[in-house]
């Protein structure tokens, strides 16, 4: 019986299906369903086929959106009651993220958001239009793992280097990554400004948040 | 007849402008602080940033837009005609990077590349207007775009479409344009430059593309609004649908241009795309994206409004017959939709590169469309008889006279970017790449520096020098100080 439920629930995120992935959510609790089993066998599966079918062109981006809709609608449920057993979902890590000041495009930074949260991952969205400043105070009141900083315009995309010196100025930079993406943005842009990493777009925002997670764990574990 | 593309019937049009008008009352335009009194003193309502513009007002300030005007060259004579379905191309602009010539790679664009695109195009009559194709990098980037608007003025004298960065820079760039007009009333009676003016999309005219319109309005400079609706991402994902949302986009920023300075010069323009569902790119070479294009002028025509588009663009990253199919069709399509101004030509990659490479191939591209929308006309008084008359059925026709008088205007004859042929063993033939850098050389060796006169040279530069020297640049790179005194 469990299984099927997980299948169902796997199956709803597949079919980016909120009011569904909710409900199956609510009746997993019901029936004594283990709420991190519900994420870890029911959800979570689902958003990894997502995310292979996207890489393989089979799914698109407003099927990718509908699948993060639908984890969110679930998580929604789940959580209240992780937080009920004080158990910690299984946080991929904490993002701040914003589009530089002066910029006040959204999208991109918004399909990034979806991604990194439908993975696993705490989001914190600034907005636009967001000063260094404001950056670097939220990073550290949320004790962020990464910020992502988006421009998409050529005369924004170096106020990047910005919130680079806010965050080494706010004493944050050993702990905290920095990712830089937008339209303009070049894996040398963000060398040259001192950022870890460059995403070309949202799927590999997630790769490359996975993997300054990974840098961060090895630094804070140092050497073996 | 001169051939014509539509893609919108009288009846879709009315209803793009209809759903047009509520949009700009309901839910209304973001609007900055900037002409919130500007629009409140006419009637709009404005609430927590937002203009609810009644479509009285906005048919109103519709009708105060001139029908045409004129961008002029340094010499004051009239060459683009905004304004109708005369159509002009200038190449794409504000680009970061280049494709190097040699290596055929992406790196950061600097001032000796723009100065290059500015000679190139100067030469090419398939560009009616110059446009700050690029941003130098060798440049502080706080004088990034007067900079780029310096450079098109020291090198050439064709019109020039240009933008500013920020509400503040525009003044620099106004100022640069007045000293070498001989005036700001020089350069409002005679303007050399358009100014390319960006809403985000949906619906919001930000502090910095409001103070623009506004300033450019009380100045009599043309604006260009470049309205982008991302069909899917940014704007509905109908194409219809996005129509509306840039033409919502151009009729709030008129309204508030013309609210500004009632008959200030002002064109209906766009750069719209689709937004791809995979990769999440904006493919401005897709047919999607031009047939955009294609529409929302047809809305600016229907109106009597000068248009303009960005068109010319491949979205490949190097030059290849998937940039050049784009970039052709393109061109074509925005030809025969009678589009006043088409920008873009040179441009690649989703407009992240420049190539001079690609402009020359671009302007073949260009002169075809252009052959095109010429037409067939009868130019003999009998078509064919007369010739056969002359020629019989052997079929002399080279030999007849009427053919040496009339091959020139019945055929295009395209550079050696074009194989038509000549180099008869196909092995020596050259790839098209090579062509295009053959024909760029070219045109460099054949330009010349035009002429400016010897005051407002000096007072370009003093202008210059001093602006440079507040962001603690001591030199103006792409301009030899020493050659210019010597003048």
């Amino acid at each position: 019986m469990p299984e099927d439920t997980f299948s169902a629930m796997r199956q709803s995120i597949i079919d980016g299906a909120p009011d569904t992935a909710f409900s199956l959510a609510q009746q997993a609790l019901a029936a004594g369903i283990a709420t991190l089993d519900a994420i870890n066998r029911g959800y979570v599966p689902g958003m990894h086929e997502v995310g292979e079918q996207f890489a393989r062109r089979q799914l698109f981006l407003p099927d990718m959106v509908a699948s993060a809709e639908a984890m969110r609608a679930a998580m929604a449920v789940l959580d209240p009651e992780l937080k009920k057993l004080g158990t910690e979902g299984p946080m991929s890590g904490v993002v701040v993220l914003g589009t530089t000041k002066g910029d006040i495009h959204e999208i991109g930074k918004m399909l990034v958001g979806t991604m990194l949260s439908a993975n696993g991952f705490k989001v914190h969205d600034l907005g636009v239009d967001v000063s260094a400043e404001t950056f670097a105070a939220k990073a550290q009141e949320v004790n962020a793992d990464i910020v992502g900083v988006s421009a998409l315009l050529t005369t924004t995309m170096r106020n990047q280097r910005g919130v680079v010196e806010a965050l080494t100025g706010a004493g944050l930079r050993p702990h905290v990554k920095i990712m830089v993406g937008g339209a303009p943005v070049t894996r040398q842009w963000a060398e040259e400004i001192g950022a870890d990493g460059y995403a070309k777009d949202a799927m590999s925002a997630v790769a490359l948040s996975r993997s300054l997670m990974e840098q961060r764990a090895a630094r804070v574990m140092g050497p073996a | 007849m001169r051939p014509k593309l539509e893609v919108l019937d009288q009846s879709l049009i009315e209803r793009i402008l209809d759903e047009a008008f509520q949009l700009i009352n309901n839910p209304g335009v973001r609007i900055a602080p900037y002409v919130v009194e500007l629009l409140r003193a006419a009637g709009a309502d404005v609430r927590d940033g937002i203009a609810h513009i009644p479509a009285k007002l906005a048919r109103s300030a519709l009708q105060t837009v001139p029908r045409k005007f004129w961008l002029y060259d340094r010499r004051a004579n009239p060459v683009v005609h905004y304004g109708g379905d005369r159509v002009h191309f200038d190449p794409g602009s504000s680009c970061l990077n280049i494709l190097d010539p040699e290596t055929q790679q992406a790196r950061p664009a600097m001032a000796s590349d723009l100065i290059r695109l500015v000679q190139v195009t100067e030469r090419l009559p398939q560009f009616a207007a110059q446009s700050t194709a690029m941003v130098c990098n060798d440049v502080p980037p706080e004088l990034g775009d007067w900079y780029r608007l310096l450079l098109v003025l020291w090198y050439s004298e064709k019109p020039v479409v240009t933008g500013a960065f920020s509400a503040s820079s525009l003044h620099i760039l106004l100022e640069l344009l007045a000293i070498e007009s001989g005036g700001r009333k020089a350069l409002r009676n005679k303007p050399r430059a358009v100014f390319d003016v960006c809403p985000s999309p949906p619906l919001n005219w930000s502090e910095f593309a409001s103070q623009n319109l506004v300033d450019l309005a009380r100045a009599g400079v043309p604006a260009e609004i470049v309205s982008m609706p991302l069909a899917g991402a940014t704007a509905p994902v109908t194409l219809a649908g996005s129509v509306v949302q840039h033409a919502a986009e151009c009729i709030s920023g008129i309204t508030i241009h013309q609210l500004a300075n009632p008959g200030a010069p002002i064109v209906w323009g766009g750069a719209p795309a689709i937004f791809d569902m995979r990769s999440g790119k904006t493919p401005m070479g897709a047919i999607e994206t031009a047939m955009l294009d294609v529409a929302c002028a047809q809305v600016g025509q229907y109106l009597g409004l000068p248009t303009h588009a960005y068109m010319v663009v491949g979205d490949g990253r190097v030059i290849d017959a998937q940039v050049e199919m784009e970039s052709g069709i393109s061109a074509v399509l925005g030809a025969l939709a009678g589009i006043n101004l088409i920008s873009g030509a040179g441009m690649l990659d989703f407009l992240a590169c420049h190539s001079i490479e690609k402009l020359v191939i671009d302007a073949e591209a260009i002169a075809s469309a252009q052959r095109l929308i010429e037409g067939i006309e009868p130019r003999t008084e009998s078509l064919a008889l007369a010739a056969f008359a002359q020629a019989g059925l052997h079929g002399d026709f080279l030999k007849l006279k009427e053919t040496r008088v009339l091959f020139r205007k019945e055929q295009h004859f395209p550079s050696a970017v074009i194989d038509r042929g000549f180099e008869s063993d196909p092995a020596q033939v050259n790839g098209i790449l090579n062509r295009a850098r053959e024909r760029v050389d070219e045109l460099v060796m054949e330009y010349q520096r035009p002429e400016m006169l010897a005051d407002r040279e000096q007072a370009i530069l003093q202008f210059a020098v001093a602006e440079a020297a507040r962001a603690g640049l001591r030199t103006l790179p792409g301009i030899s100080l020493l050659a210019s005194a010597d003048r």
